[in-house]
């Protein structure tokens, strides 16, 4: 057996400066969250006041389930709609213009949130929609769908044709094969997407705020706006949590990837 | 219409166990099926007759068309012209699920998720068929290839060979009356090759079956199949049994598909009798058998088996065999290629041809063996040369 090799001084140090780039802010904002100083910089003493403050806060409290809400919604109707976008676009006969309406879907993912806020915005007002938790949800699903079906379509990509083949040979309807063989095999992608979304949703401010309209903003969209007012230590307290939910979902989604990247885990009935 | 294919509902099994049609009798008829991709015409016109019991092989380099034909045959493909009949009835625009074929796959497709025994039961679900019956059933075939104790394994936790004996179980647990295999032994080793061609053999003489299976390998065709039906470009260019189609091939191209061959262009000169004379540019005059067919005058090609050649030191030497040996052709060792069970030399002939002479090792200590370079003498009987037309 090889010895792991032990690191040298050189990537102790790199991997070190680099940990502290990408989490030193972080680790900061979690820290001032429970300072019990009034002043953000000051240190205080410890104390779990701004998430007292937080819970009593109605008009946060209030922001917080709007996000909540509207994650949850978008990211559901975003699986559903990118899995069945992944599912024709990697089972289905090949059709006129099939390269051109992936390329389409995909679209989103490299398009500037401001574009596609603006335009949601736009296309809101032209049909005179009363903005707020649906007009947000609406624009959530469509930043969101493109996400889920690139991981939903890379998984059915990677899945043996002849399996639905085998199934259908066994007495299946095509519906009935793919129920029964292809959506277990495709259920761990699902659910990582679906968190991808939800995560996505949840920390979107850009088109969220093009997107709503009076008394419901989403929690980014309150705190954004606090902010401009002065740091409160109540935000840190927010952010802290939020950072405890994402850090949550993102590690139940990618257990999901891995479990469905090695197949025989995945069990599920038949 | 599934319900109007026999053998598709399992509850009403022992009903259309006795629907099949009995052994002998024509079970499937393919009538001028065709397959075209884009401008491709990957099936080309075949028309073919599987009697019930039989154990069919389709044989074929890769791209002749083979695997579509089993396709169409599985329901996968739907042909472009032509009719599948099934006992009588047209199953060419059929759903693969309304036929009672059963089809193991080349990469066995075993479905990830579920245990051996969820695999074999898969299909058995589906008909509807009851708890208990399913648990008998599974038990049954899980004994027939030989699999106890590896029920709840999922199939990543077996090996090749064991994955392959669950696809067969799967494939075989609705007694379907027909059950296609593509390329079945293609993924395992050699030795475990050879004995899997003995137990399939076995399996289906034991469930009097009828296989259809796809193979690029000739002596795996030649082993297991009673009749083999050889594909080139679409077409079946020979059905015959695998000593006719060994002996008497009707191409020079399945000639040379088949196994190792001699071939010798030339012009027939005289006829006599029985007996034709081919002048031929690379082994001289050849006396040959006059074909079954009569031909006529023009080019042919001579073609004699490796094995079909005798070599000796001073020509043939049985009275016997002077009578017989009509063709004697003298040259030198060329090449000599040590095979175990046979030995095959190539003799550089004095007319410029080279002939290969396949000579078993009969023998553990072989004084006769000949050596690089030594002359001999190489003979054969105009009765072991095939004519075919060029």
């Amino acid at each position: 057996m090889r010895k792991v090799s032990r690191l040298s001084r050189f990537n102790i140090a790199s991997l070190a400066l680099g940990l502290a780039f990408l989490y030193l802010p972080i680790l900061i904002l979690v820290l001032y969250s429970f300072n019990a100083s009034r002043l953000v910089t000051v240190w205080g003493g410890w104390s779990l006041r701004w998430y007292r403050e937080f819970f009593n806060d109605r008009a946060m409290i209030e922001a917080a389930w709007m996000s909540l809400r509207v994650a949850v919604c978008s990211a559901t109707i975003a699986t559903l709609l990118g899995t069945l976008a992944a599912v024709a676009l990697s089972r289905g006969e090949r059709f006129r213009g099939r390269t051109l309406f992936s390329g389409m879907l995909y679209a989103p993912l490299v398009m500037p949130e401001v574009i596609t806020g603006l335009s949601l915005l736009l296309l809101f007002v032209a049909l005179n929609a009363e903005r707020g938790f649906w007009t947000v949800t609406i624009a959530h699903t469509t930043l969101t769908m493109c996400f889920v079906a690139v991981v939903v379509q890379s998984r059915i990509g990677s899945l043996d044709r002849s399996l639905e083949e085998a199934a259908m040979d066994l007495g299946c309807n095509p519906v009935r094969a793919f129920v029964a063989v292809t959506l277990p095999l495709i259920a761990p992608a699902i659910v990582a997407g679906w968190m991808l979304a939800f995560t996505l949703s949840l920390d979107d401010l850009v088109i969220a705020s093009f997107t709503t309209g009076p008394g419901s903003a989403t929690l980014p969209i309150r705190i954004y706006s606090e902010v401009r007012l002065g740091v409160k230590p109540e935000i840190n307290a927010i952010c802290t949590l939020v950072i405890a939910l994402i850090a949550v979902v993102i590690v139940i989604a990618s257990l999901a990837s891995k479990l469905s990247s090695s197949q025989g885990e995945s069990a599920a009935p038949l | 219409m599934a319900e109007e294919l026999p053998g598709t509902n399992l509850a009403a099994d022992a009903a259309a166990r006795d629907a099949f049609p009995a052994a002998g009798q024509p079970l499937l008829r393919i009538e001028a099926v065709a397959k075209t991709f884009g401008t491709f015409r990957a099936v080309d016109g075949v028309s073919l007759d599987i009697k019930a019991g039989e154990f069919f092989a389709l044989l074929g380099p890769s791209g002749c068309g083979k695997t579509t034909l089993l396709r169409m045959l599985a329901g996968f493909e739907a042909p472009d012209g032509g009719r599948i009949l099934l006992g009588g009835k047209d199953i060419a625009q059929a759903l693969p699920h309304e036929r009672p074929i059963n089809m193991m796959f080349q990469n066995y497709a075993l479905f990830p998720h579920l245990s051996v025994r969820d695999n074999i039961a898969f299909g058995l679900k589906r008909a509807g068929m009851a708890r208990a019956d399913i648990a008998t059933r599974v038990a049954e075939m899980v004994a027939l290839v030989k699999l106890e104790g590896l029920e709840k394994r999922k199939p990543d936790q077996l090996s090749g060979g064991q994955r392959q004996r669950v696809a067969l179980a799967r494939a075989l647990a609705r007694r379907p009356q027909l059950l296609l295999l593509d390329e079945p032994l293609a993924a395992l080793d050699k030795k475990l090759r050879e004995s899997t061609q003995g137990e399939l053999m076995e399996l289906q003489r034991r469930l009097g079956m009828t296989f259809i299976i796809v193979t690029h390998d000739q002596e795996e065709a030649m082993t297991m199949a009673s009749r083999i039906g050889v594909m080139k470009a679409g077409k079946l260019a020979q059905v015959a049994s695998p000593r006719e189609l060994y002996e008497a091939p009707r191409s020079r191209w399945i000639a040379e598909f088949v196994g190792d061959i001699n071939l010798f262009d030339g012009e027939s000169k005289l006829r006599d009798g029985h007996r034709l004379v081919i002048g031929t540019r690379d082994a001289g005059a050849l006396v040959v058998a006059e074909p079954r067919e009569p031909v006529g005058t023009g080019r042919f090609t001579v073609a004699i088996r490796p094995e079909k050649v005798k070599l000796s030191r001073r020509g043939p030497v049985s009275e016997a065999g002077r009578e017989t040996a009509i063709n004697t052709l003298d040259g030198v060792i060329a090449d000599i290629c040590y095979l175990g069970g046979t030995t095959t030399y190539k003799v550089k002939l004095d007319t410029g041809g080279m002939l290969q002479a396949s000579v078993a090792n009969s023998a553990r200590i072989d004084v006769d063996a000949y050596s690089l370079n030594q002359n001999v003498v190489a003979w054969f009987t105009p009765d072991d040369c095939v004519v075919l037309p060029s």
